[in-house]
C-alpha cells in the first residue's frame, strides 16, 4: 500500500451502540460470576456459623444416641460409613456400566440404530426426580427382599449415576479428535485397542471430572434412600440391612424437634461436603501425578 | 467420522467448464500431441469415459500397489471413476489435483481408512504386493499392518514419544524392552528426529513442536517396516523451515520405501517425486515420470494445471 493511500484512510467507525453492547455484555458475564462464587460463599459460610460449633471428634467417632440418653447427642460415625459403603456400591456398578454406555454412544452409536433411543433414555433419566428412582429401587429391591436394604439404596444411586456419567464421556469422547483415532486403525490396530488406549486417555481428565460430579451429587441424594436404604441408628456395614446415610440422617435430624440434633444436621452438612470435596481432591491429585508427564 | 469429500464444490467447477475452456484455452501453437488434447474436461462434463493418459516407462516399473479399475460412492456421490493405476516400487509417487478430485480418498483407500466413513462403497480391486486389498478373505487389520501412512496434521497421541514410536509394536504384543528400544531409536534416526528427543523419550509427545509431531509420525509409520507410506499432504499444517525439512526426510526415505503421496503445492511435487498422477473430478487423466508430466506433458490440461492455468 502506498504512502498517500495509506495516509488518506481512516479507521472504520466503530458504532456506539456495538461498543455499549460489548461493553454491557461484559459486565453482565462478571457480574453473574461474582454472584455465583458469593452465593457459594454465602452458603458455605452459612453452614460453617451454624454447623462449625457442632463439629467434634465425637461427630466422626460416635453412634448417635436418643435424647435422655448419656452422651446425647452423639455421633454420626455409621451415617459417614453408611454413606461409604453406598456410594462404593453404586459407583462399582455405575461408574462401568456409565462409562462403557458412553463409549457405546460415542465411538459405536454411529453405527447402530439404538444410539439415538439410549442417548434419549439417558436424557430422560438424567431428568427423572430422584424420588421417582427410589421408588423403582424399592419396587425392584425392597419388596421382593422383604425389607428395606443397602442394595436397593445403593442401586438406586447407581441408576441415578448411569446417564450422568454416560453422557458425560460421552461428550468427552466424542471431543478427542478423530484425526487420532484414524492414525491408530492405520497402524493396525483394532476399535476396541485404540479405544482403550488412545481415546479413553486422550479424554481421562474429562470423564474423571464427570465420574466425580455423579459421585458428588449421588452423596448428596436423599431421595432415592427413603424408600430403599432407608436408614438405621445402628453402626452396620451390611448391605443386605438397612444402612444408615448422612443424608438421611441429615433429614432426620434437621426436621427434628430438638434444638441439638437440627445444630447436628448443620454439622453433617458441613461433613458432607467435606466428603465430596476431599474425594475430589484426591482424584484430581493422583489424577495429575499419573499424567503430569503428558501434559 | 467423516471425511467431506467438497463434492459440491466438484459439480461447481464442472458447471464452470464450458465457460472457463472458451476463455483459458487461446490457439496453441504445438496442436500436434495427441487426439485426447482439451477433450478431456468435455468428456468429463459429459460423464464420458476417456483413457487415462499413462506413460509407457510406467510399466517397466514392478509395482508395489496396484489400482484396477477402482471405483468408490460417498452415498451416492461417486468420488472415483475407473481408477486404474501402478505404484512404481521404492519410488516417490505424487498425487496431484485440485481439491476435491479424488487423490486423498484414492490414498485412504490403499489401507481401506475409508472403511470407516459411514455410506462408502466401492467397486474394483487394488493390490499390495500381489495381495488384493479388497477381497473377500482379506483381514483389514493385517493389511494396514503392512502399511504406513502420515497424515495432514500431525496426530501424535497423548503418550510418551516413545510410546509413540513403538506402538505398531505395542500392537503385536512385543514385550522386549531391547526390541523396542532398538525399534524406537532406529525409526526415529530413520525419520531425523533421534538427536532432538533422544534425551527425553519418555516424556509426553505432545509437547514436540508441530514439524517435530510431524516427523514423530513419520516415526511412527516406519517403525513396523510398512511395505507401503502413504503421505496425506504430510507439510500443508506446517511452516516453511519444518516443511523443508520433512521434504529433506521424504527425499531420504525414498530409496527404502514405497511412497505414495498426496500434495497440493506443484513445486514439492516437481522437487521430491519420481512419479506424478494427475487427478480431476475422481478421473485418473495423466500419470507418468514427474519431469514429463512438468515439463512435457501429454495433454493440454496436465499442462494447465501444472503450470497453474487453473487449480
Amino acid at each position: 500500500m502506498s504512502a498517500p493511500e495509506k495516509a488518506g484512510r481512516k479507521a472504520r467507525p466503530r458504532r456506539t451502540s456495538s461498543r455499549v453492547l460489548s461493553t454491557t455484555l461484559k459486565y453482565l458475564c462478571s457480574a453473574s460470576a461474582f454472584l455465583i462464587s458469593g452465593i457459594l460463599l454465602a452458603v458455605i459460610g452459612y453452614f460453617v456459623s451454624i454447623g462449625g460449633s457442632a463439629i467434634n471428634w465425637q461427630l466422626f467417632s460416635e453412634l448417635p444416641q436418643a435424647r435422655g440418653m448419656e452422651g446425647y447427642p452423639g455421633g454420626m460415625l455409621n451415617a459417614i460409613l453408611g454413606t461409604c459403603v453406598l456410594l462404593v456400591l453404586a459407583s462399582v456398578v455405575g461408574i462401568p456400566v456409565g462409562i462403557l454406555t458412553g463409549i457405546f454412544l460415542s465411538e459405536y452409536g454411529s453405527e447402530s440404530r439404538i444410539a439415538a433411543p439410549a442417548r434419549f433414555v439417558c436424557d430422560v433419566l438424567a431428568g427423572v426426580p430422584s424420588i421417582v428412582v427410589g421408588i423403582l429401587g424399592y419396587e425392584l429391591l425392597v419388596v421382593p427382599i422383604g425389607h428395606y436394604n443397602g442394595y436397593a439404596g445403593a442401586f438406586a444411586l447407581a441408576i441415578v449415576m448411569i446417564p450422568i456419567v454416560a453422557r458425560s464421556t460421552e461428550e468427552m469422547l466424542r471431543l478427542v479428535p478423530n484425526t487420532i483415532r484414524e492414525a491408530s486403525i492405520a497402524l493396525g490396530a483394532t476399535r476396541a485397542h485404540t479405544i482403550m488406549k488412545v481415546v479413553l486417555p486422550a479424554a481421562t481428565g474429562g470423564v474423571v471430572t464427570g465420574v466425580m460430579l455423579a459421585m458428588a451429587r449421588v452423596a448428596s441424594e436423599t431421595a432415592p434412600l427413603l424408600f430403599t436404604a432407608l436408614g438405621s441408628r445402628l453402626l452396620t456395614l451390611d448391605p443386605s440391612q438397612p444402612l444408615p446415610s448422612l443424608t438421611v440422617h441429615i433429614f432426620n435430624q434437621a426436621t427434628g424437634p430438638y434444638r441439638e440434633e437440627q445444630t447436628q444436621a448443620w454439622a453433617g452438612m458441613l461433613i458432607l461436603i467435606l466428603l465430596v470435596f476431599v474425594l475430589n481432591l484426591a482424584v484430581r491429585f493422583s489424577l495429575r501425578k499419573s499424567t503430569l508427564k503428558l501434559g | 467420522m467423516a471425511t467431506v469429500i467438497p463434492l459440491s464444490g466438484a459439480q461447481a467447477a464442472s458447471s464452470r467448464l464450458p465457460h472457463a475452456a472458451s476463455t483459458t484455452l487461446p490457439p496453441r501453437v504445438e496442436e500436434e500431441r495427441g487426439p485426447a488434447r482439451g477433450r478431456v474436461f468435455e468428456a468429463i462434463s459429459r460423464s464420458e469415459a476417456f483413457p487415462s493418459e499413462i506413460h509407457e516407462s510406467l510399466l517397466a516399473e514392478p509395482a508395489v500397489v496396484e489400482v484396477r479399475d477402482f471405483r468408490l460412492w460417498y452415498a451416492r456421490k461417486q468420488a472415483l471413476f475407473d481408477i486404474s493405476m501402478r505404484i512404481p516400487r521404492g519410488k516417490l509417487t505424487a498425487l496431484v489435483g485440485p481439491s476435491g478430485c479424488g487423490k486423498s480418498t484414492l490414498l485412504r483407500s490403499v489401507n481401506r481408512l475409508n472403511d470407516l466413513v459411514d455410506g462408502v462403497s466401492i467397486e474394483g480391486d487394488m493390490l499390495l504386493n500381489g495381495d488384493s486389498i479388497y477381497g473377500r478373505s482379506v483381514d483389514v487389520i493385517d493389511l494396514r499392518k503392512r502399511i504406513g501412512m502420515v497424515f495432514q496434521k500431525p496426530n501424535p497421541f497423548p503418550m510418551s514419544i516413545f510410546e509413540n514410536v513403538v506402538y505398531a509394536l505395542r500392537i503385536d504384543g512385543v514385550r522386549d524392552t531391547r526390541v523396542l528400544e532398538e525399534v524406537c531409536e532406529r525409526s526415529l534416526r530413520g525419520a531425523g528426529l533421534w538427536d532432538e528427543v533422544k534425551d527425553r523419550l519418555r516424556e509426553s509427545a505432545l509437547q514436540l513442536s508441530g514439524g517435530q509431531q510431524q516427523r514423530l509420525c513419520i516415526a511412527r509409520a516406519i517403525a513396523a517396516e510398512p511395505e507401503v507410506l502413504l503421505l496425506d499432504e504430510p507439510c500443508s499444517a506446517l511452516d516453511p523451515i519444518a516443511t523443508g525439512r520433512i521434504e529433506d526426510l521424504i527425499e531420504e526415505l525414498k530409496g527404502d520405501y514405497s511412497i505414495l503421496m498426496v500434495t497440493h503445492n506443484m513445486q514439492q511435487a516437481s522437487r521430491t517425486s519420481d512419479f506424478t498422477a494427475f487427478l480431476y473430478l475422481g478421473r485418473l487423466v495423466e500419470y507418468g515420470p514427474t519431469n514429463d508430466i512438468f515439463l512435457k506433458p501429454r495433454l493440454r490440461e496436465t499442462e494447465d494445471y501444472v503450470t497453474g492455468r487453473f487449480g
